[in-house]
């Protein structure tokens, strides 16, 4: 008597389960997301429109704030979808295990983007837009200051140059930390810090948020910044007098969104994926206020004239090969690097720098060769590394960072072993590059 | 002698005043830090108790750097903020002056405005390539860095936080007693030496409270520096530590714990300063130093030095404004054109922002100033065990870096459930809290000041003729201090109406976010800036609004006691 009913109770409550599972998506579905009003505002209109009786609440955060939220908030998560530039932030939730893993309906997505896959190949989390690293700048400021069209890395390294470049630290900017790395595996380890060194020694600034660059460039506060592409082209349409080129180097890497772990409205959050990436969804990107680049091929055929594609466009096919686990690897210590060689001794570097391009500019006019060869050992001094690639990689180092055991010192020792190990010798180039300009005047 | 026993001990009813405070203050501020910042002693991998953090600390040249950086700014700030909220304070509780309440008013709104709007519009005026130095070159060829390094974010904070002082000094200038003036002057005093030796030392209490608080806010000002890509100085250090993705540096947290501790000592040394010395008057409804009337020549420098030095401080307020109705303004010492799209772009949103700041902000400043009095009251009326502790606690949380506070009370108060099982940390209250916690040390050191110039005789007569000690505090004390906790509560209710770091934490719903939320979620992009602008001119219009509203309305309970003595 019993059992027959609680059977019949189970299997009412299996369909009733499965029934609520492939029910059409209701309520409210929550997105944490870095992007801007300008962004989500298109995407919640039309993603209502098309899910009648579906609200979108965005919840704006900065991407640290954002990571750091789910993370406190994960015993009781009232989150359904994480919505964000930065890979790196979604590898930080998925190894956390705070995303869940699904598959989107959708189709016409490209594989990949470049050599970049574009969806995490564990499904965790999916790219729905490509953005492209390169170099932005102010047209009326180029005017006043007589800068020419930088095209390359190596252009925002000439002394025309100098006190015009601003780029978003690494360590709190996931896009500006994958532009570092790429020119450090384009270039190689060494070559590819002797080259941002070489432009760090024109930085304006070393800014704590991404948006600082574009705005400092926007308002005409700098003349040239490091930037993803779609900052430029959203300033563009926007009116701003601002002009944006990839360089040779650089990748191409898509921007992000995945369902948090325990979504309330997990019916809801997979819905609105498959909208972000289906025909309407991507058209949404090619809004004036936003102007991403789509993932789904097809869209492109509506893009306005001059739209770049990084499936087709001859420049995007020369654009290197980014490995994603080396990156991984030492993503700490290149920061940690960046932030104690270059942001923290900004004003060493520069005056060395400075020296160098008055020394250099000397002997262009009257040739000295021992002025040149002190000019060149200025150079590998502010060149020079504390570290190796393989050391950059190693668990010693790794775990520095991370508290384990194999740790060689505290972080803070290698911080300050990393800072005095640059600030000397910035100061024994400027020294050196003053000698030659005496040399050869 | 009616004195000794006023101050002899603790009454029941302190002691449970004293407890419930303690308790206010462990629950919302000390648990959740610590929750947060005991990171700070451990060892990083095996979470053991160590010291080692604060070895590797004092061995950092940057942090080092840092420190010295952050005390320098903090002192030059808080001189420059004097030399301009001294002659703002002066002459307009001093003199005969047309129009002081407005002056007064518009003193205060440099504090009523998001560091980070700040920020971009006082680049567009005064910025390298701002409107001043764009035309500067053009027509001198030369260009004045105002906003370049450590001076720059001296000029920045110096105009964003003198209204501290001018808040505090103008009240405390107001209470002085007329006759102390009078005898003065009877004597053959007057002029400079008048100030400087009669008025200005009565009014120590109220300036050392707003330069304390100028100090200790630069100090731990973390947005300024940062906007200005200062990034050598502790605050600065200590934020970009606690907030990066994925490294649980503990450093950042050691810097957190410098931070308070550094604060502490600041409020402990200022109060000290007026230590062993008596401010109190006892005469009250003069309504403060008899106003005179200006000569012609003063009348005009007066107005020039006013007018100077509104405009200066009102540079921020101008630029944004220009911004809200701007179209492009790039590279030019004006905008390319104006519109009043942005306006009406954010027409439908601001409503939902303001009411709730509305309700945020009073209901912080609110609980603020009955918190702040009761303090006051504790610590310096009575002689309750650990009531310096109360104040030190309170004063603390200036020192706490937002961020820290929003993880904080994720932490403490996530897993508890509210009755619809929603998360308490997502209930709109907790705004309310953290705010009332941030900005707790504003109307403390108000309340502290207005209570230090009121003479104990008042109370005493009162209790001689059969007070209780609760009617005297309602009838008498309370009345007295009303100017104090106005501006207690003025600079509570304006600071917390445009906080954004532990907002930006805690809000959970768009429905839910308050004004300086709004203008953050516009300002993130190119097409944004100038809708983030309109919504900070909504901002600060409507907190001035507020502002002058409450001001007046202190202006008149006073004449009208005045009047009825």
């Amino acid at each position: 008597m019993f059992r027959p009913i609680a059977a019949a109770a189970a299997i009412l409550f299996a369909f009733g389960a499965s029934l609520a599972s492939a029910q059409a998506p209701a309520g409210k579905v929550t997105v944490v997301t870095s992007f801007a009003k300008d962004v989500t505002d298109p995407f919640k209109r039309a993603f209502e429109k098309a899910y009648p009786g579906v609200t979108l609440d965005v919840q704006n955060r900065n991407t640290n704030a954002a990571v750091r939220f789910i993370e406190e908030t994960k015993s009781n998560n009232q989150i359904d979808l994480m919505w964000a530039s930065a890979p790196d932030a979604f590898e930080v939730l998925k190894n956390k295990k705070l995303l869940q893993a699904y598959k989107p309906k959708a189709t016409g997505i490209a594989e990949k983007v470049g050599t970049y896959p574009v969806n995490d190949p564990d499904g965790y989390y999916f790219g729905f837009a490509a953005s492209g690293y390169g170099i932005m700048w102010n047209e009326r400021y180029a005017r006043a200051n007589r800068l020419p069209e930088p095209r390359e890395w190596q252009d925002l390294a000439k002394p025309v140059f100098f006190d015009h470049v601003s780029i978003a630290a690494p360590s709190r900017s996931g896009t500006t930390h994958l532009t570092i790395e790429t020119i450090l595996q384009g270039e190689g380890w060494d070559k590819g810090w002797r080259t941002i060194k070489e432009m760090a020694g024109n930085f304006r600034n070393v800014t704590e948020r991404s948006f600082g660059v574009p705005e400092a460039v926007n308002s005409g506060q700098v003349g040239v910044g490091i930037v993803i592409d779609f900052f430029a082209f959203s300033a563009q349409a926007a009116g701003f007098p601002v002009k944006f080129a990839y360089p040779t180097v650089t990748t191409v890497v898509p921007a992000n969104i995945g369902i948090v772990a325990n979504a309330p409205n997990t019916a809801g959050a997979q819905a609105f994926i498959d909208f972000l990436l289906s025909a309407e969804g991507q058209e949404v990107l090619l809004d004036p206020g936003i102007r991403r680049l789509p993932v789904r091929l097809a869209t492109y055929e509506k893009a306005p004239a001059g739209y770049p594609n990084p499936f087709k466009d001859a420049q995007f096919q020369k654009m290197m090969l980014f490995d994603v686990d080396k990156s991984e690897a030492r993503t700490a210590a290149v920061d940690v690097l960046f932030d104690q060689t270059i942001s923290f001794q900004l004003e060493g570097l520069k005056a060395a720098t400075k020296a160098i391009h008055d020394a250099e500019a000397a002997i262009a006019r009257k040739a000295n060769a021992k002025a040149s060869a002190l000019v060149k050992d200025a150079r590998d001094l502010i060149a020079a590394l504390p570290l190796t690639e393989a050391q950059a990689s190693s668990p010693e180092i790794r775990a520095a960072f991370t508290g384990g055991k194999e740790k060689s010192a505290r972080q803070a020792e290698l911080e300050q072993q990393w800072a005095s190990f640059a600030r000397e010798r910035y100061a024994q180039a400027k020294a050196r590059a003053e000698e030659a300009l005496k040399l050869a005047r | 002698m009616p004195l000794r026993r006023l101050r002899a001990s603790a009454t029941p009813g302190q002691m449970a005043l004293g407890a419930a405070i303690a308790l206010f203050l462990i629950g919302l501020l000390v648990v959740p830090v610590t929750t947060v910042i005991y990171v700070a002693f451990t060892e990083r991998g095996t979470g053991a108790f160590t010291l080692v953090n604060f070895y590797d600390f004092f061995n950092n040249d940057l942090f080092l750097r840092s420190t010295w950086n952050s005390i320098w700014v903090a002192l030059m700030t808080v001189a420059w903020a004097s030399a301009i909220a001294l002659p703002l304070a002066y002459i307009t509780t001093r003199f005969e002056f047309k129009g002081a309440l407005i002056i007064q008013t518009l003193g205060f709104l440099p504090l009523v405005m998001p560091p980070f709007v700040g920020a971009v519009a006082l680049q567009l005026l005064f910025g390298r390539n701002g409107s001043i130095n764009l035309l500067l070159d053009e027509y001198f060829g030369f260009k004045i860095p105002f906003m370049e390094g450590l001076w720059g974010v001296v000029f920045v904070e110096a105009l964003h936080y003198f209204p501290f002082i001018l808040v505090n000094l103008s009240v405390a200038l107001r209470n002085i007693d007329r006759s102390m003036e009078e005898a003065a002057q009877n004597l053959g005093c007057s002029g400079f030496r008048l100030f400087r030796r009669i008025v200005f030392p009565l009014a120590m209490p109220g300036y050392i409270a707003g330069a304390a608080l100028v100090f200790v806010k630069v100090f731990d000002d973390l947005a300024t520096p940062l906007l200005l890509n200062v990034k050598d100085m502790l605050a600065p250090q200590a934020y970009l530590r606690v907030t990066s993705i994925g490294i649980a540096d503990p450093m950042g947290y050691v810097i957190s714990v410098v931070l308070i501790v550094a604060s502490v000592l600041a409020v402990w040394l200022s109060t000290l300063s007026l230590h062993g010395k008596d401010y109190a008057t006892v005469q009250r409804g003069g309504g403060g130093l008899s106003r005179r009337k200006l000569k012609p020549l003063g009348s005009v420098a007066a107005y020039s030095v006013v007018t100077f030095l509104l405009v200066l401080v009102l540079s921020p307020h101008i630029g944004l404004l220009i911004l809200s109705f701007a179209t492009v303004w790039s590279f030019s010492p004006l905008p390319d054109a104006y519109t009043t799209a942005h306006y009406s772009r954010v027409f439908d949103d601001s409503w939902v922002y303001i009411k709730n700041t509305l309700i945020y902000a009073s209901l912080a400043a609110g609980i603020d100033v009955v918190i702040g009095g009761a303090i006051a009251y504790l610590v310096l009326r009575t002689k309750l065990i650990g009531r310096h502790w109360l104040d030190w606690a309170a004063t603390a949380s200036l020192a706490v870096p937002g961020v820290v506070i929003g993880i904080g009370y994720l932490r403490t108060f996530y897993d508890v459930t509210l009755p619809n099982g929603a998360p308490l940390a997502t209930f709109w209250f907790v705004i309310v809290l953290a705010l009332a916690i941030r900005r707790l040390p504003y109307a403390l050191r108000a309340c502290f000041a207005a209570l230090q110039q009121i003479s104990i005789s008042l109370e005493e007569a009162a209790e001689n003729l059969g007070a209780t000690k609760a009617r005297t505090m309602r009838r008498v004390l309370v009345p007295l201090m009303m100017g104090g906790m106005l501006a207690g509560f003025v600079t509570s209710f304006a600071t917390a109406a445009v906080e954004l770091s532990a907002t930006l934490m805690l809000v959970q719903s768009n429905s839910d976010a308050p004004l300086a939320y709004g203008i953050y979620v516009y300002m993130q992009s190119a097409a944004g800036r100038g809708a983030g602008a309109a919504l900070g001119v909504v901002a600060v219009v409507f907190v001035a609004v507020c502002t002058y509203l409450s001001h007046v309305l202190v202006e008149r309970s006073q004449r009208s006691r005045g009047l009825g003595e």
